[in-house]
C-alpha cells in the first residue's frame, strides 16, 4: 500500500470513529441518572417551566428524533456557511450558539497546547538522552527521580505554586488571563481593501486572476516536490487550481464586501507578531509563560522516561558500535543516529499523551483564568449547561481525533513498515 | 473453590517476589519505597482521628490564617481550623475514592478483557473499537461530565473516576491473552474438556497477574490524581469532610494573602501518595521487562 493509499485509507476509517464518539457522547449524557432541565434550575421548579425548557431545546422529542438533531446539526453545512461554526445547540443557561462559544475559546486553549508541547518535547526529550548517556550515575538516577516525581506532581498544585512564587511573592509575572487587561486584544494582520466593491462578478474577475498566481504557485510547488508531468500528475494539478481559485473567488468576494481582510490566527502571540505590536507580544508572553511552563513541565515526565528507554535499547545496538568504531563524533552518533532511530516510539506516544495534555490543560485553565475550552468547561458545569458540556466534550473529541490522525500520517511518512 | 485457588496462585506470585525486590537493584528498591510510603499514608489516615491535636472540622481558633508555630505546626485555615489535624484526617477521602475506583475498573476490565479476547471475532473488534475510543478521550473531560451528571459524593466520584480507566486493564488482559491463547497448555487444558470458565480463569488469568499488578498501581496514582482534579474543578466532596483536594483549592482561594501553608501541606500530601503508588507501579514494570534487565 502505498503513502497516498494509506492516508486515504486512515481518513476514512476516521468516520466510524468520530460517529462512535458522537454517540457515545450522547448517549451519556441521555442514558446517565439526573435530569438536565430539572438540575438547571436551582430551586423547584414549577412543571410548566420544565415543560417550556424542554420544547425550548428539544428534548420532549423522542430520543431518537433528539439523535438525529444532533447528528444532522452538526453535518449542517447551511448553518456552518452562515456561522462558521457547527451547530451544537444553544446554552441552556445564556440560548447563545454554543458553536460559537466554544470556537472563540478553542485559540486559547490550542496556544497553550502548542507551546506546552514544545516545552515538555524539548526539555524531555533532552534530558531524557542525557540520563541514557550516563547509565546509573547520579545524574541518571536525579533526572530519574524527575520523571517519577512529575508524574505524580497535580498540575493544578505546581500552577499555585508558581502562582504563589512568580506572582504574588515576586510579582515578576502575571497569574491568570491570556494578556493584561489594560492592554486590549491582539486583532492580526488588517489590510484595508480599497478595491471597488462592484457586486460579485467585477470582484470575481478580480479575484480570479489573484486566484490563477495563487494556483499557479500550488502548481509549481507541486511539480518541482513529487508530482511528475504525467497525465496523474496533470490532474491533480488541475483539481488543486480549480479549488484553489473558487475557494478564494469566494473568500475575497466576502471580504472585500467588509471592507478589509483580516487575518488572524487567534493565538496572540503570533496575531501580535502579525500586528507589528511589540508590547502586545511582551504581554501576551508574559501571560502564557507561567501556564505552559506549569503543562510542560508536568508533561515533560513522560517524555524523559520515554526517550530514556527507547535510547537504552538503541544505544546498545549494534549500528551504534559501527558508527562509534567508524570515529564519528560523539554528539552526531547520539543525535544524529540513535535519537533518530528512537524517536518513533517516542512520537507514537506523543500522539497518545495529547489526551493527557488535554487533561492536563482543563485543569491549567482553571487555576490561570486562561479563557479556553477547558474553562469554559468548568464554568458551565456550575451553571448546569448541559448543552455547552455535550458541545465542548464533542470539541474535545474532534480535536483528539484530528491530532490522533496526524500522528499516524506522520508515522507512516517516517515508518514505510506500518504502510503494509 | 476456585476462589481460594486463586488467591493461592497470587500469593505465589507475591510472597517469593517480595523477598528477592531487595535483591533486585535500584527498582526493587523503589518498589519497596512506594510500599513504605503508601502503608505509613494509610496506617496515618486510619489513626488520624485519635491522633489529631484538635478536631479536624468542628475546632476552629480565632487565629484564622496563622502561619506555623509550635501551637499550630502547620497554620491554620481562614476557619482558623488546625492544618495539622486536617492533614492526619484527609487522607480518607481520596483513598476511599482510589480504592472503590480500583475495584470498580478491575472487577469490569479485567473479566471482559479475558472473556473479549478469548472469544474473539466481531465481539471482540467491536469493543475494542469502543475502547479504543475512550481511552484515547482526554480522561478529565470523560470523569467532569460525568461527575456533574451524578453529583457530589465519594462513589460517584469513584464512578465517573472508573470509566476513565477501564480501557487500560482491557487494553493489557486483552493483549496479553491474545498471546497466552495460542500456547500449547493452554490448548492441552481445552484438548483434556475443560470448559473455557475453566480455561480462562485457571490457565490463563495467573499468568496475567503480573500486568495486571502493574496497571492496578498506576491506577491508584491516576485516581488519587483525577479525584484531586475533580475536586480543584468543584465536583469533589462538601466542605465539611476533611480532605486535602478541598483544602488546596480552599487554599488557593486565598492566595493573594500569602498563606503558603494552607497550600503547600496538603499539596504535598497528594504528591505523597501518588507518588507512592508511582514508584510500586514503575518498579513493578521494570521488573518485569526483560529488554532493560542485564
Amino acid at each position: 500500500m502505498g503513502l497516498r493509499s494509506y492516508i486515504i485509507t486512515r481518513i476514512l476509517l476516521t468516520i466510524p470513529t468520530l460517529l462512535l464518539l458522537l454517540s457515545m457522547v450522547f448517549l451519556v449524557m441521555r442514558v446517565l441518572p439526573g435530569d438536565p432541565v430539572a438540575l438547571h434550575f436551582e430551586k423547584k421548579a414549577e412543571p410548566w417551566q420544565l415543560e417550556d425548557m424542554r420544547r425550548k431545546l428539544g428534548l420532549d422529542k423522542p430520543l431518537w428524533a433528539q439523535y438525529a438533531d444532533y447528528i444532522l446539526g452538526l453535518i449542517d453545512i447551511n448553518y456552518f456557511l452562515a456561522y462558521g461554526y457547527p451547530n451544537l445547540g444553544k446554552s441552556m443557561q445564556t440560548y447563545e450558539e454554543v458553536g460559537g462559544q466554544i470556537f472563540s475559546a478553542f485559540p486559547a486553549t490550542l496556544e497553550l497546547a502548542i507551546y506546552s508541547m514544545i516545552i515538555a518535547s524539548v526539555m524531555g526529550i533532552l534530558l531524557g538522552v542525557v540520563a541514557s548517556k550516563s547509565y546509573n550515575s547520579i545524574l541518571d538516577h536525579l533526572i530519574r527521580g524527575f520523571g517519577t516525581v512529575t508524574y505524580a506532581v497535580p498540575v493544578f498544585f505546581l500552577g499555585i505554586i508558581f502562582q504563589l512564587v512568580f506572582g504574588v511573592f515576586l510579582r515578576w509575572l502575571p497569574t491568570g488571563l491570556r494578556i493584561s487587561a489594560s492592554v486590549a486584544p491582539p486583532t492580526g494582520l488588517t489590510i484595508i481593501l480599497s478595491m471597488p466593491s462592484g457586486g460579485f462578478i467585477s470582484n470575481f474577475l478580480l479575484s480570479s486572476i489573484a486566484g490563477l498566481t495563487i494556483s499557479a504557485i500550488c502548481i509549481a510547488i507541486l511539480k518541482v516536490k513529487h508530482v511528475k508531468f504525467r497525465f496523474k500528475g496533470f490532474a491533480i494539478s488541475l483539481a488543486v487550481f480549480i479549488i484553489a481559485w473558487v475557494v478564494y473567488a469566494y473568500v475575497s468576494w466576502y471580504f472585500v464586501l467588509k471592507g478589509k481582510l483580516q487575518i488572524a490566527t487567534g493565538l496572540y502571540t503570533i496575531d501580535s507578531l502579525l500586528e507589528a505590536n511589540p508590547v502586545k507580544f511582551v504581554e501576551s508572553v508574559k501571560a502564557l509563560l507561567l501556564p505552559s511552563l506549569t503543562l510542560g513541565i508536568i508533561l515533560s515526565g513522560i517524555f524523559v522516561r520515554l526517550t530514556r528507554t527507547n535510547m537504552l535499547e538503541t544505544l546498545r545496538l549494534d549500528f551504534v558500535t559501527a558508527a562509534k568504531a567508524r570515529g564519528l563524533k560523539e554528539s552526531t552518533v547520539t543525535y544524529g543516529y540513535a535519537l533518530r532511530n528512537a524517536f518513533l516510539p517516542i512520537l507514537t506516544m506523543l500522539g497518545l499523551q495529547f489526551a493527557m495534555l488535554l487533561s492536563g490543560a482543563i485543569l491549567t485553565e482553571t487555576t490561570f483564568s486562561w479563557p479556553g475550552l477547558g474553562r469554559y468547561i468548568v464554568q458551565r458545569i456550575s451553571f448546569r449547561d448541559y448543552t455547552a458540556i455535550q458541545g465542548a466534550v464533542v470539541m474535545f473529541g474532534l480535536f483528539v481525533t484530528l491530532v490522533s490522525l496526524i500522528v499516524d500520517i506522520l508515522y507512516a511518512y517516517f515508518d514505510p513498515r506500518i504502510r503494509l | 473453590m476456585n476462589k481460594v485457588k486463586i488467591k493461592r496462585s497470587i500469593l505465589a506470585h507475591l510472597i517469593p517476589g517480595f523477598t528477592s525486590l531487595t535483591k533486585k537493584g535500584s527498582s526493587g528498591w523503589m518498589v519497596i519505597l512506594g510500599l513504605v510510603i503508601v502503608l505509613a499514608l494509610v496506617v496515618m489516615t486510619a489513626i488520624g482521628p485519635w491522633i489529631a491535636p484538635h478536631d479536624p472540622v468542628w475546632y476552629m481558633s480565632p487565629k484564622i490564617r496563622a502561619p506555623p508555630s509550635p501551637e499550630f505546626p502547620m497554620g491554620t485555615n481562614h476557619l482558623g481550623q488546625d492544618m495539622l489535624s486536617r492533614i492526619l484526617v484527609g487522607g480518607s477521602i481520596m483513598l476511599q475514592v482510589a480504592a472503590l475506583s480500583v475495584l470498580v475498573c478491575f472487577l469490569i476490565g479485567v473479566p471482559l478483557g479475558l472473556f473479549s479476547s478469548y472469544v474473539g471475532g466481531l465481539f471482540d473488534s467491536t469493543l475494542s473499537l469502543v475502547i479504543d475510543a475512550v481511552y484515547a478521550f482526554p480522561g478529565l473531560v470523560i470523569a467532569i461530565a460525568i461527575a456533574a451528571m451524578l453529583g457530589p459524593g465519594v462513589i460517584n466520584m469513584a464512578l465517573s473516576i472508573s470509566v476513565v480507566y477501564i480501557p487500560s486493564y482491557f487494553r493489557i488482559v486483552r493483549s496479553q491473552v491474545l498471546s497466552i491463547k495460542e500456547l500449547t497448555y493452554v490448548e492441552a487444558a481445552k484438548a483434556t474438556g475443560a470448559k473455557w470458565h475453566t480455561v480462562l480463569s485457571r490457565y490463563i488469568f495467573p499468568n496475567v497477574i503480573p500486568s495486571i499488578v502493574v496497571v492496578v498501581t498506576i491506577n491508584f496514582a491516576d485516581a488519587v490524581l483525577t479525584a484531586a482534579g475533580l475536586t480543584f474543578i468543584g465536583l469533589g466532596v462538601t466542605y465539611d469532610i476533611p480532605d486535602w483536594g478541598w483544602d488546596l483549592k480552599n487554599g488557593w482561594s486565598y492566595l493573594a494573602s500569602r498563606a503558603w501553608w494552607i497550600i503547600t501541606f496538603p499539596g504535598l500530601m497528594i504528591i505523597l501518595l501518588a507518588l507512592g503508588f508511582t514508584l510500586i507501579g514503575e518498579g513493578l514494570s521494570e521488573l518485569q521487562n526483560p529488554k532493560l534487565q542485564r
